[in-house]
C-alpha cells in the first residue's frame, strides 16, 4: 500500500528546494567577489576577512553567545521541573494555569511578550530598583521565559514516554526519590535534556523582537546589528555570516541526528 | 479432544467434483530474500470453513493478505470464481476481510462503520438502512449503533467488525485471528457463534490462527503451514489422528513418537523394531514398505490403554510411572520404559474417588492398538 | 494521569512552585501592566507615560484612566484596517502553509521507515538557522535585480524584472518559508499515528484509494491540521520581520504598526493599546489550540 505517487513526490522535492534554495544562495554569494551580492564578480573569501575585522558584529556575537548560554542553561533547569510537575503530579492546583502559561510562549507574537516584559521590567524597576536599566540582565530574563517552553515541551514528551518501572525498581531497591531520580532518571531524559539546551540556546541566539524591547543602551545582540545591517539592503558580510551559521547549525544537527540514529539502531538490535 | 464439524455440505471438496470459490496456483512472496509463502497451490469450496493454521511466522498471514489484494504474489495466480484476480486492487475483489486489530473507523459510529462498504457501493440509503439493522441484528449489537468504537469493550469490538465485513454479503469472508484479543471464556461462546453465522449465511469462510484448538472446533478443512509451505490439508479429525509428518503431530495435540525400522508387512500391518521402546510395534498401514526402511510410528496419549495384570495386548510396553499431571477431566502419566524413554498417556478420572488410583513408581502395562496409530515417513 | 504516588522527588512545591512563579511572573503579570499601560497617556518622559495611579504631594491617590488610545485604535482607520488586514495575511498564509506541508506531511508519513528520520530533520534543520538570515535571504531572491528576475529575464521569458519584493506576494512566501516546520510536525504527527489497516479496511470495503483519503485520512488528520494552523496562525498574526523586511509600506500587520508606534512614535501607551487587542483577539485560536493539543494527548 506504500505505493509512490509522483505528485507527492515532487511536492516533497518543491518542499526541500523552497526550504532550501534561499539558504543556499546566501552561502553561494557568500563567496562573491562583488559588493552588487546578485552580480558574480568571481570567487573570493573576502567577506569572511572582512567580518572578523567588524568589531560591531563580533561584539554582538559574544554578548549573544553568553545571553543564550545562560539562558539556556537556566531554561533547562526551570523546564524540566515544569516537565517533571506536568507528568508526575497529575491533579494539582494551579495546573491548568501552569499547562497555559508553558504552551502560550511559543506560540504568542514576540511583540506582545517584549512590550509586556519591558513594561514589567520598568515597573519593577521604579518599585525595587532591580533591575537596575536594561540590557544584558533583562534580556536574559526575557530569553529564558518563552525558551523554558520549549525545553518543557521536550523534556516533557520524554519523561512521558519513559518506563516507569525503572525507576519504581530503584525505589524498590532502596533508593530515596532524590537519588532515584539523579541515577535514575536524569540519565534516561539526558539526552532531551540536551536537545532543550541546544533548542533554548538557538532561540536566544535567534531572537530579534524581544531582545530589541527589553534591551538598552549598549546591549546590542547579533540579531540586532544583523537587523540594522539588513535593512539597509542586502550585505555581502551578512551573507558570509549567514553561511557561518549554517555550517554550525548543520554539523551539530548532523551529529545529534547520527547519535541519535546510533542510539535507535542499538534499541533495535 | 474437540468433535471434529462433519456437515452435509462438507462433501464436495471431498467429491471433488465442485468449482471451488478460490484457487490459489503456485503463489510464492517474497520479502527481500526470505520466501514468506513458498509455493502455495489450495483450492477452497463454497461454503467450506478454512482455517490456515501454523505458527507465528508461517505465512499464514501473508497468505491472507494476498487473498484480500493487501500484498501481490511475486508469482503464481489466484483465482476466485474462476477468474484470476491476482492483479485486482482489494477494493474491487468480492472479497472482505475481519481484521486482527479489527480496524474499526475511530471517527465513525457502529452503524456507520457497517454502512461504510454499502456506502462504497452506492447502494440506496433506505435499503442500505435496512442492511445495517439486519447486520447489527446478527451480531446482537443493536443498542450499541450510536456508539463509536472507543465506547465499546472488545467483545463487541469483534462483533461490529464482523458485522462491517458482512455486510456487503461477501461471498468470501477472510478473518485474520478474529478472536485473538478475546479472553478465553468468550473466545470459546464465539467460536460457536461464528459457525453458526457461516452456516446460516452459507458464506465461505477462510480463517487465518495459530490456535489449534480454535481451528479444531471450527474449521471443515484445516491448511497446516510451516515455513511458507502448506504441510498438510484436511477436514480436523483426518488432520488429528492421521498426521502426515512429525511437524503435523506435534502441533496438534500431544503424541508419542517411536522411531524404528520396518521388519516386515503382515496385511495391511507393519512391523517395527523399535530400540528406544525395546519391541516390535504394530502399525496398521497399507502402503508399501521396504524392510530397513526407518519409520516413526505416532500414537496419542488417548489412545493408550492400561492392561490389566495378566492380560495381554498389541503393542504391550511396560514401565514405571514417573510423573502424574491431574488436569480434572483426565490425568496425564508420565511412564518411564526401561530403555529410559518416556511415554506420555491420559486417563479420564471417571469417578470422583477412584478405587485404585494409579501412584508414583507404580509399574504399569500398556498397549494401543495397530490402527489407533500412524506411521510418519518424514 | 493515572499515575498516583510513585517515585516522586522530594519537595513537590518547589517543583511545582518554581517554574509556576517564573512564568506568572515573568509571562502572565506583565499581560496586566500591559493592560494598565494601555489606559495611561502617553507623554513626552521618561518612561514616556504617565501612570494611573497618580499621588499628589497631599497624599491624595488618584486613579486616572484613560480610554483614549482605544477611542483612537477605533476613530482612525489605519487601526481597524491593519487588524483586517492582518486577519487576511494569517488566514491566508495559513491556508497555504497547509496547502504545501499536508503533503509533504503524508509524504514523509508514508515514506520507507529509515527515510522518515533524515526527513524530518531536513524539515526542522532550517528551524535551527536563525530566522532573521532565512528572511533575509529572500530579499536577495526577491529584488528586481534578483535570483529570479536575472534567471527569468536571462531565459527571456520577460523583459522587464517582475515588481516582487515588498509586495504581498513576498510577505506570503516568507511566512509560508518561515513557518512551513510548524505545520508539518503536528501533520506528521498524526499521519505517523494513523493505522494503516484502517485504510487497508475502507479499502477491503470497496473504497478507492482517493476516497479512502477523504473519508479516512484527512478527518483523523484534522486534529493535527488544527493545531498546526493555529501554530502558524497566531504567531503570524503579531509578526514583524517578515512585513517589515519583505512587505511593501503598505502592508499593514498589527505587529509592524506595534513596532511603529513603540520604537519611531514612542506611543508607548498606544503599543500597549494595540498589543491588548491582539491579545484579545488571538485568545479563540489560542484556546483551539490547546484543546487539540489535549486531545492528542489524550490519544496517546
Amino acid at each position: 500500500m506504500t505505493r509512490r505517487s509522483p505528485l507527492l513526490l515532487s511536492v516533497l522535492l518543491f518542499g526541500y528546494a523552497f526550504l532550501y534554495g534561499p539558504i543556499i544562495s546566501l552561502m553561494v554569494y557568500s563567496f562573491n567577489e562583488s559588493r552588487l551580492v546578485t552580480v558574480w564578480g568571481g570567487f573570493s573569501t573576502k567577506w569572511y576577512f572582512e567580518l572578523l575585522d567588524n568589531d560591531q558584529i563580533l561584539g554582538a556575537a559574544w554578548l549573544s553567545i553568553k545571553i543564550a548560554a545562560v539562558n539556556a542553561s537556566v531554561a533547562v533547569v526551570l523546564g524540566t521541573l515544569a516537565a517533571m510537575a506536568l507528568v508526575r503530579y497529575g491533579r494539582f492546583r494551579g495546573r491548568a494555569t501552569l499547562e497555559t502559561m508553558v504552551t502560550a510562549p511559543m506560540v504568542m507574537p514576540d511583540v506582545i511578550i517584549g512590550l509586556s516584559l519591558l513594561l514589567l521590567f520598568v515597573s519593577m524597576e521604579r518599585l525595587t530598583g532591580w533591575p537596575q536599566g536594561r540590557g544584558q540582565t533583562t534580556i536574559t530574563l526575557a530569553h529564558i521565559t518563552f525558551s523554558m517552553a520549549y525545553v518543557t515541551v521536550v523534556v516533557r514528551s520524554r519523561l512521558a514516554h519513559m518506563d516507569r518501572s525503572l525507576e519504581e525498581a530503584a525505589l524498590d531497591l532502596g533508593a530515596r526519590p532524590m537519588k532515584v531520580f539523579f541515577a535514575i532518571t536524569l540519565p534516561i531524559i539526558a539526552p532531551a535534556l540536551a536537545a532543550g539546551w541546544l533548542l533554548a540556546f538557538t532561540l536566544s541566539m535567534d531572537d530579534l523582537v524581544i531582545a530589541s524591547f527589553v534591551s538598552g543602551p549598549g546591549a546590542t545582540t547579533l540579531p540586532m546589528v544583523v537587523y540594522s545591517s539588513v535593512r539597509l539592503g542586502v550585505s555581502p558580510e551578512i551573507n558570509a555570516l549567514a553561511t557561518i551559521i549554517v555550517v554550525i547549525v548543520s554539523l551539530a544537527v548532523a551529529a545529534a541526528g547520527l547519535l541519535m540514529y546510533r542510539q535507535e539502531k542499538r534499541q533495535q538490535d | 479432544m474437540n468433535q471434529a464439524r462433519n456437515t452435509a455440505s462438507d462433501a464436495s471438496w471431498q467429491a471433488g467434483s465442485a468449482e471451488p470459490a478460490i484457487r490459489i496456483e503456485n503463489v510464492t512472496k517474497t520479502f527481500g530474500k526470505t520466501y514468506a509463502v513458498d509455493d502455495v497451490s489450495l483450492d477452497i469450496y463454497p461454503g467450506e470453513f478454512f482455517s490456515l493454521l501454523g505458527p507465528s511466522g508461517c505465512g499464514k498471514t501473508t497468505l491472507l493478505r494476498m487473498l484480500a489484494g493487501f500484498e501481490t504474489p511475486s508469482s503464481g495466480r489466484i483465482l476466485i470464481d474462476g477468474k484470476d484476480v491476482t492483479q485486482v486492487a482489494p477494493y474491487e475483489r468480492p472479497i472482505n476481510m475481519m481484521f486482527q486489530s479489527y480496524a474499526l473507523f475511530p471517527h465513525m459510529t457502529v452503524a456507520d462503520n457497517i454502512a461504510f462498504g454499502l456506502k462504497q457501493e452506492g447502494m440506496p440509503r433506505s435499503e442500505r438502512d435496512k442492511r445495517v439493522q439486519e447486520m447489527m441484528e446478527l451480531v446482537q449489537i443493536v443498542p450499541f449503533a450510536e456508539r463509536k468504537p472507543h465506547q465499546l469493550s472488545g467483545g463487541q469490538r469483534q462483533r461490529v467488525a464482523l458485522a462491517r465485513a458482512l455486510a456487503k454479503h461477501p461471498r468470501i469472508l477472510l478473518l485474520d485471528e478474529p478472536l485473538g484479543a478475546l479472553d478465553k471464556k468468550l473466545r470459546e461462546k464465539t467460536q460457536f457463534e461464528l459457525v453458526n453465522i457461516q452456516e446460516r449465511l452459507g458464506i465461505t469462510f477462510i480463517i487465518v490462527t495459530h490456535d489449534q484448538e480454535e481451528a479444531m472446533t471450527m474449521s471443515s478443512r484445516i491448511a497446516l503451514m510451516r515455513d511458507g509451505r502448506v504441510e498438510q490439508v484436511d477436514p480436523p479429525r483426518r488432520l488429528y489422528e492421521f498426521p502426515i509428518s512429525r511437524y503435523a503431530a506435534n502441533f496438534i495435540g500431544s503424541v508419542n513418537l517411536f522411531e524404528g525400522v520396518v521388519i516386515e508387512q503382515q496385511g495391511d500391518e507393519v512391523l517395527l523394531q523399535c530400540d528406544e521402546a525395546g519391541a516390535v510395534l504394530r502399525v496398521r498401514d497399507s502402503r508399501k514398505m521396504a524392510s530397513g526402511m526407518p519409520l516413526c510410528l505416532a500414537v496419542r496419549p488417548e489412545k493408550i490403554r492400561l492392561l490389566a495384570p495378566g492380560e495381554e495386548g498389541p503393542n504391550q510396553l511396560t514401565g514405571v510411572i514417573r510423573e502424574i499431571a491431574y488436569l480434572g477431566d483426565v490425568s496425564i502419566y508420565h511412564l518411564e520404559l526401561p530403555g529410559g524413554k518416556r511415554v506420555q498417556f491420559t486417563q479420564s478420572n471417571v469417578q470422583a474417588l477412584a478405587e485404585q488410583p494409579l501412584t508414583w513408581d507404580q509399574t504399569v502395562t500398556i498397549s494401543w492398538r495397530p490402527d489407533s496409530c500412524g506411521a510418519l515417513s518424514e | 494521569m493515572k499515575w498516583p504516588a510513585l517515585p516522586r522527588p522530594e519537595g513537590r512545591q518547589f517543583i511545582i512552585g518554581i517554574p509556576w512563579f517564573w512564568l506568572a511572573l515573568f509571562f502572565l503579570l506583565p499581560f496586566l501592566f500591559v493592560l494598565k499601560l494601555s489606559l495611561s497617556e502617553s507623554t513626552l518622559a521618561q518612561p514616556p507615560y504617565l501612570d494611573i495611579v497618580r499621588e499628589f504631594k497631599d497624599g491624595l491617590v488618584v486613579l486616572a484612566i484613560n480610554l483614549g488610545n482605544y477611542e483612537l485604535l477605533l476613530e482612525d482607520s489605519l487601526y481597524v484596517k491593519a487588524l483586517i488586514s492582518s486577519l487576511e495575511i494569517a488566514a491566508f498564509s495559513t491556508l497555504l502553509t497547509l496547502l504545501l506541508g499536508y503533503p509533504m506531511a503524508y509524504a514523509i508519513a508514508r515514506a520507507p521507515r529509515h527515510w522518515r528520520l533524515p526527513l524530518m530533520m531536513l524539515i526542522i534543520l532550517p528551524f535551527w538557522t536563525s530566522f532573521l538570515i532565512r528572511v533575509y535571504a529572500w530579499i536577495g531572491i526577491l529584488k528586481n535585480n534578483g535570483l529570479i528576475n536575472q534567471t527569468l529575464m536571462a531565459l527571456g521569458l520577460i523583459d522587464s524584472p517582475l515588481e516582487m519584493l515588498h509586495t504581498p506576494f513576498a510577505v506570503y512566501v516568507g511566512i509560508v518559508y518561515s513557518y512551513l516546520p510548524f505545520m508539518v510536525l503536528p501533520l506528521y504527527a498524526t499521519l505517523i499515528r494513523l493505522d494503516m489497516t484502517l485504510l487497508e479496511a475502507a479499502a477491503d470495503l470497496g473504497c478507492r484509494p482517493w476516497k479512502q483519503f477523504l473519508t479516512i485520512t484527512l478527518p483523523l488528520s484534522l486534529p493535527g491540521v488544527l493545531a498546526g494552523a493555529m501554530l502558524v496562525f497566531i504567531p503570524v498574526m503579531g509578526e514583524f520581520v517578515i512585513p517589515d523586511l519583505l512587505g511593501g509600506p503598505n502592508t499593514l500587520m498589527l505587529g509592524k504598526l506595534m513596532w511603529t508606534e513603540f520604537f519611531s512614535n514612542k506611543d508607548w501607551p498606544l503599543a500597549s493599546a494595540l498589543a491588548a487587542v491582539l491579545l484579545v483577539v488571538l485568545i479563540i485560536p489560542f484556546m483551539l489550540l490547546r484543546h487539540f493539543e489535549r486531545r492528542s494527548e489524550e490519544a496517546q
